[in-house]
């Protein structure tokens, strides 16, 4: 009964399968702090997975999950699933693929970049390696390696 | 496909095809931009030129190869006295030349300026120089230099000196260099070396690249030396500076051993790389270099307005 560590929640998402040690990360991109005081947050760390071995999980409540910041999450552990819950029932399961090229979700590292100059323009990387990840920004070609730092869903 | 109404930010928008028939343009408009004959092949087609930075030589080798061929020009030549300075977008002084001219020549401070103006211009737009980004027709005359010397660029054996890890026009010059199949040797202090993901890239393309910290060595056996600027800004304490800069310099008694058709190139202005004594050698081609930036832009800008290109 492992699973009960962490209580069901009624509405909210369920970010489960996360890479062991990466749930903190995960946080960030959920943006806890600009979250309400009713919406719990349930963090667990290193959980059995029969799939991964050993896992993070995250519960947030009274908050569904952008699809942008679902491609920030895939970003950081591809290995996650995403569900949508709606009075105790999943409602909806975000897609969690790594797509070919990730929109609006990085801030381009590179001050310069025109991306960074108050522009009407979304950054746009092309993922251009996927082990380890690399992205390369689509207007200033720089390639972004370590790319958490720079992570700014909306 | 031809170049006709195509942007050209970057190396990568060129095909191996492209770049030859560019090349091969600019070899029959060296007699038009040496002014011994004249053309109108551009007649009745306007240029703008979008200069947000200060640039002599690219700007007036542009206006120069438009206005040679009888087209026309409009230049923004500086930001300071436009509707830029008044806190218009780069996308929306775009738009508005696109509305205006044929083509835009865009040359910017920031990376990847070229690249958005390219997205909102409903005209094509060449980039002549995006902050420390790309810069593809450089690229397309270096090339044009080499080929012009030993008749093809297959298996010539390139140097590229100096500062191999910021310099992004010398990673452009690189994987053309790959695409015709020429052996790449990069000497670099340790600090500037060419960043890994450029060398895998150039691997995944089947690239020949070695690396030799010795310059003399490393140009014994080559047939260009491709000379850049190492720039002080990059190193934190000036005394490494000082020392990098005076080794990686052109001593011309190193010109003793090289072979005799060998050529010495750089984009310029040089500062201290190439010493003048070598400016009176058969070895230097960096100003016959600088001549081609007008039949190169030449070429590229008859083949994205014109359908016939020129050829």
């Amino acid at each position: 009964m492992r699973e009960l560590k962490i209580t069901p929640i009624k509405n909210g998402t369920v970010i489960d399968h996360i890479g062991a040690g990466l749930a903190l990360d995960i946080l960030r991109i959920v943006g806890v702090d600009s979250l309400d005081r009713d919406s719990t947050v349930s963090v667990a760390l290193h959980v059995r997975s029969r799939r991964l071995g050993w896992k993070d999980i995250v519960k947030v409540e009274n908050m569904e999950l952008s699809q942008t910041k679902a491609s920030a999450v895939a970003l950081i552990s591809p290995t996650a699933t995403i569900s949508i819950i709606r009075d105790y029932k999943v409602a909806e399961k975000r897609a969690l693929s790594l797509p070919d090229v990730v929109k609006g979700v990085l801030k381009c590292p590179n001050p310069n970049c025109i991306t960074n100059r108050g522009e009407p323009v979304e950054s746009e990387f092309q993922v251009v390696e996927r082990r380890p990840l690399a992205l390369k920004c689509l207007y200033c070609e720089r390639y972004v390696e370590d790319f958490l730092p720079h992570l700014a869903p909306k | 496909m031809g170049l006709r109404g195509r942007d050209v930010v970057s190396m990568r928008d060129l095909s191996k095809n492209d770049i030859e028939s560019v090349l091969r343009a600019a070899r029959k408009f060296i007699p038009v931009a040496e002014g011994k004959v004249r053309s109108n092949l551009l007649d009745g087609h306007l240029l703008a030129l979008a200069f947000f930075e200060p640039s002599t030589r690219t700007r007036l080798s542009f206006e120069t190869a438009m206005q040679r061929l009888g087209g026309r020009v409009v230049t923004i030549a500086d930001p300071a006295v436009s509707s830029v300075s008044k806190g218009e977008t780069l996308s929306d002084t775009v738009r508005m030349l696109s509305g205006y001219a044929d083509a835009i020549v865009i040359r910017h401070p920031n990376e990847g300026a070229a690249r958005l103006a390219a997205q909102v211009s409903d005209k094509p737009v060449i980039n002549a120089g995006d902050g420390a980004g790309q810069h593809p027709t450089q690229t397309l005359l270096d090339l044009a230099t080499m080929q012009e010397r030993f008749g093809t660029l297959t298996g010539l054996r390139v140097v590229l000196m100096g500062d191999l890890r910021f310099g992004r026009t010398v990673h452009s010059l690189a994987y053309a260099l790959t695409l015709f199949g020429a052996t790449i040797v990069l000497t670099s202090p340790p600090s500037l070396k060419m960043p890994e993901h450029v060398r895998r890239e150039l691997d995944s393309m089947g690239a020949h690249v070695i690396e030799e910290e010795n310059l003399g060595r490393a140009i014994r056996t080559a047939d260009v030396l491709y000379v850049t600027r190492i720039q002080k800004e990059r190193f934190g304490d000036l005394a490494e500076y000082a020392r990098v800069s005076s080794d990686y310099r052109l001593d011309p008694k190193l010109l003793e051993g090289v072979k005799d058709t060998f050529i010495v190139m750089h984009p310029l202005p040089r500062v201290a790389e190439i010493p003048k004594e070598v400016d009176s050698t058969p070895h230097a081609a960096y100003f016959r270099q600088a001549f081609l930036a007008v039949p190169v832009r030449m070429a590229l800008l008859s083949q994205i307005l014109t359908a016939r290109g020129g050829a």
